[in-house]
């Protein structure tokens, strides 16, 4: 088999370039820990509560530390329950402050969904079974979308929530 | 040169075979399918563009994620797999034959293929299916949704039994000659197609229709979505692979030239059978059960895939400029200006290829490991697959038509016929261009795909994304007259064009190509190596999976509307 | 005389190698395409 000398030239810098990204990417992901989310934790999908996260009171945010939230959501069709307000009604809205870390935790009740912080890298499949988690530092103020991007229903669509970042 | 040309050894141009009436009509049947699935599922794409942009609302009672079933299914399944199968068929009828047996194997195939078809398709029209193309458990379709599907595979599995066995019979007849070019390329093909389709065949009949039958009360979520997936990437690949057969193999035939390198061209191929199906990973990239270390793995194994389409790439331009430059176009550029713009069985297939560069950079972006968190399930995604299979992929096909299916009906591709095709060509470009750029864009903002119309609260990205909707609608109306003047053409084609003789264009090797190698038909070695690659890929990640699985789960039918 | 025997040496050349400037220049510039969408998609990843 022949190669042409220019094709060779072609290969190495094209595989190179391959390359390069895969480095890129490995140092990311092994060194500083930026692995796509992969925590395998498991749950009964009919039984969510028996997980403390998961249990009605603890839904939505909670502050542990200055500058650190948690977020638990418990996902079904076609909503994102993050516990209940002062007076009662659903929280649809979470503020925090900017430069505050945050560490989302999710599960789901029925089928699969999707969690995605519209613009931010929080873009996560949740599977029943399964807990999705993924900590991030909210850098820039503003108001994100938390959308389903998961089929999950003819309601799919309606299934989102706000993230808003303050000052 | 000139000299040197006629005294070397006179060229054998590899035996062809005559298509006869009853093959045609066989090729014919497939195709049609194509074209009348091309035409229903391109309407169900603009009734969702025009959902999602806000300007109507479906009426009956019709559902928007019915019709997206519809548009997935019939597109990327029925649509593909019936072009595919009709043209292998016909590219293996040319240039190893086939017998009258193989030929009545073969309409099995078509009529298992259609059944299976037409039993999925009614059930999504009842409604009691609007799970999309990928069928993700727990949403329960109907079983026949399931039982139409593995019929659609097994039919496709026996055309592959008759390729395989068709060069079988022209290779015992012809024990010292390497096979011809396309005939190795559609073997490869179906060995891909038929390893990869094992999977999602043993999650639909093993998982999926004993479950969905009531026989079995849970199903493994995370098991069949790795099944499917480990189906779902060689399936893209089995769309790309007949295109690359007609870049390959037929282009330099249609621009006067000469195949640039047989070998290279094979190589490429079994680079494809190797890397196609241990990567199905990237597309699970955010999922939380499966272990990060065997993701990347299969992510390195994904960028290895891209390395036989950067030899394409080259071999194309080569291709171009020797011919170029042989018909005495000088300059660094002139053999690109001066290629056969003008011939639409040229034109459609190169502007398809010129879509796969954008096209292949966002694959590669897609399976970057944790980078992929950026764009995935947003619109981004659905914007790159409508380069690569609904541009590169359709485009090429588009092209082989204009030739195969006068040449099938004993007609010819007028003067009027090529300018029109060189119409549709440009309004698809043009169309796909709005479309699939401003899906790009939106999903870099964060829109979602799979989804209708929704003010998702009235956020100012949402606002925003609304904007690059409209954009899409404007795309997607400008892809449907596309779709209506390619249908017109095929019809014109098949039953009205003048009756003639339409070459069936095939590229040969130069008169002083170095010989291919003989092992690279070593089948045995290239479907070992395969399964090797499968189970270092699979094997470790997949009983771990098995091992650390949650309860599972019941099935659930009522998100999908079906009572 | 010696003209026509340099381009004659020249074509053998070409027979051996053909020449695929305009060939490598496109593929290096299909490969810039790739690494600068990369590397893009790459920037928007640790920004956000």
């Amino acid at each position: 088999m022949h190669l042409h000398k220019y094709e060779k030239i072609w290969l190495i810098f094209g595989i190179g370039s391959l390359a390069l990204f895969l480095v890129v990417l490995g140092f990311g992901a092994f060194w500083k820990g930026t692995h796509p989310q992969s925590h395998g934790a498991t749950i009964d999908p009919e039984n969510i509560e028996a997980h403390d996260a998961f249990q009605s009171e603890n839904l939505g945010l909670t502050k542990v530390d200055e500058d650190k939230y948690i977020v638990n959501i418990a996902a079904s069709a076609f909503n994102y329950d993050m516990g209940v307000d002062e007076d009662g009604n659903p929280v649809k809205k979470i503020t925090i402050p900017k430069g505050s870390t945050v560490l989302f935790q999710i599960t789901t009740k029925d089928v699969v969904h999707g969690f995605n912080v519209s613009g931010t890298n929080v873009n996560m499949m949740v599977e029943p079974g399964y807990i999705s988690r993924m900590e991030t530092v909210m850098k820039k103020p503003g108001e994100y979308t938390v959308v389903c991007n998961e089929y999950c229903g003819v309601g799919h669509h309606l299934m989102y929530a706000t993230v808003e970042v303050t000052e | 040169m000139a000299i040197k040309k006629t005294m070397s050894i006179v060229h054998i141009t590899p035996k062809q075979f005559p298509i006869t009436k009853k093959e045609a009509r066989l090729y014919m049947a497939f195709i049609s399918v194509a074209f009348i699935s091309l035409f229903i599922g391109g309407l169900m794409g603009l009734l969702q563009t025009l959902v999602r942009s806000g300007t109507i609302t479906l009426p009956w009672g019709i559902d928007y994620y019915q019709v997206l079933t519809v548009h997935g299914v019939i597109l990327a399944l029925v649509l593909t797999t019936f072009f595919i199968i009709g043209f292998q068929f016909a590219l293996m009828g040319k240039t190893v034959g086939i017998s009258m047996k193989q030929r009545k194997a073969a309409w099995i195939s078509f009529w298992v293929m259609l059944i299976g078809t037409m039993m999925t398709a009614t059930m999504i029209l009842l409604g009691k299916a609007s799970v999309l193309y990928t069928f993700y458990a727990p949403l329960q379709a109907h079983p026949l949704f399931y039982i139409g599907l593995a019929l659609v595979i097994v039919g496709s599995w026996v055309a592959g039994i008759v390729n395989f066995r068709q060069v079988y019979v022209w290779k015992r007849a012809n024990p010292d000659e390497k096979s011809p070019l396309l005939a190795f390329m559609v073997t490869i093909n179906m060995i891909m197609w038929i390893i990869a389709s094992l999977g999602v065949a043993v999650a639909v009949l093993v998982q999926f229709i004993p479950w969905s039958l009531g026989y079995a009360e849970t199903i493994n979520v995370l098991v069949s979505r790795t099944l499917f997936w480990y189906f779902g990437h060689p399936l893209v690949y089995f769309w790309l692979l007949p295109a690359y057969m007609a870049w390959y193999a037929i282009i330099p035939k249609i621009i006067g030239g000469k195949i640039f390198s047989d070998s290279l061209a094979r190589l490429s191929f079994i680079l494809f059978l190797f890397f196609s199906i241990p990567v199905g990973f990237h597309h699970q990239l955010t999922e939380p059960g499966i272990d990060p270390v065997w993701k990347f793995i299969q992510v390195v194994l994904t960028f290895m895939v891209v390395i036989p389409s950067l030899m394409t790439a080259f071999s194309l331009f080569a291709t171009f400029e020797i011919t170029g430059r042989k018909k005495g176009f000088g300059g660094l550029f002139g053999w690109f200006r001066h290629l056969p713009w003008k011939d639409i069985r040229f034109l459609a297939p190169m502007l398809g290829m010129l879509a796969f560069i954008p096209g292949g950079a966002g694959g590669i972006i897609n399976a970057s490991h944790q980078m992929n968190a950026v764009v995935h399930n947003t619109m981004w995604v659905t914007g790159h697959f409508h380069l690569t299979v609904a541009t590169t992929v359709m485009l090429t096909f588009f092209g082989v038509s204009y030739w195969l299916i006068p040449h099938l009906t004993g007609r010819k591709l007028t003067p009027t016929m090529n300018k029109l095709g060189i119409i549709q060509s440009i309004i698809w470009i043009v169309g796909m261009a709005i479309m699939s750029g401003s899906m790009h864009i939106q999903g870099l903002l964060g829109g979602p795909r799979r989804s209708s119309y929704s003010e998702y609260g009235g956020t100012e990205q949402a606002a925003d994304w609304l904007g690059y909707q409209i954009a899409q609608a404007i795309g997607g109306t400008i892809l449907f007259i596309g779709i209506l003047l390619m249908v017109y053409i095929v019809i014109k084609l098949a039953f009205f064009a003048p009756t003639g003789k339409e070459a069936f264009p095939i590229a040969e090797e130069e008169a002083d190509a170095k010989p291919t190698p003989k092992f690279m038909e070593n089948w045995k070695l290239w479907i070992g190596i395969t399964v090797l690659l499968i189970l270092f890929a699979y094997t470790v990640p997949f009983i771990d999976i098995i091992q650390h699985s949650p309860p599972g789960s019941p099935p659930f039918d009522w998100p999908i509307g079906n009572q | 005389m010696r003209q026509l025997n340099d381009k004659k040496i020249n074509e053998e050349q070409q027979s051996q190698e053909p020449n695929l400037k305009g060939t490598l220049i496109s593929v290096v510039l299909l490969g810039l395409f790739i690494i600068i969408a990369w590397g893009s998609i790459f920037y928007i990843f640790m920004d956000r």
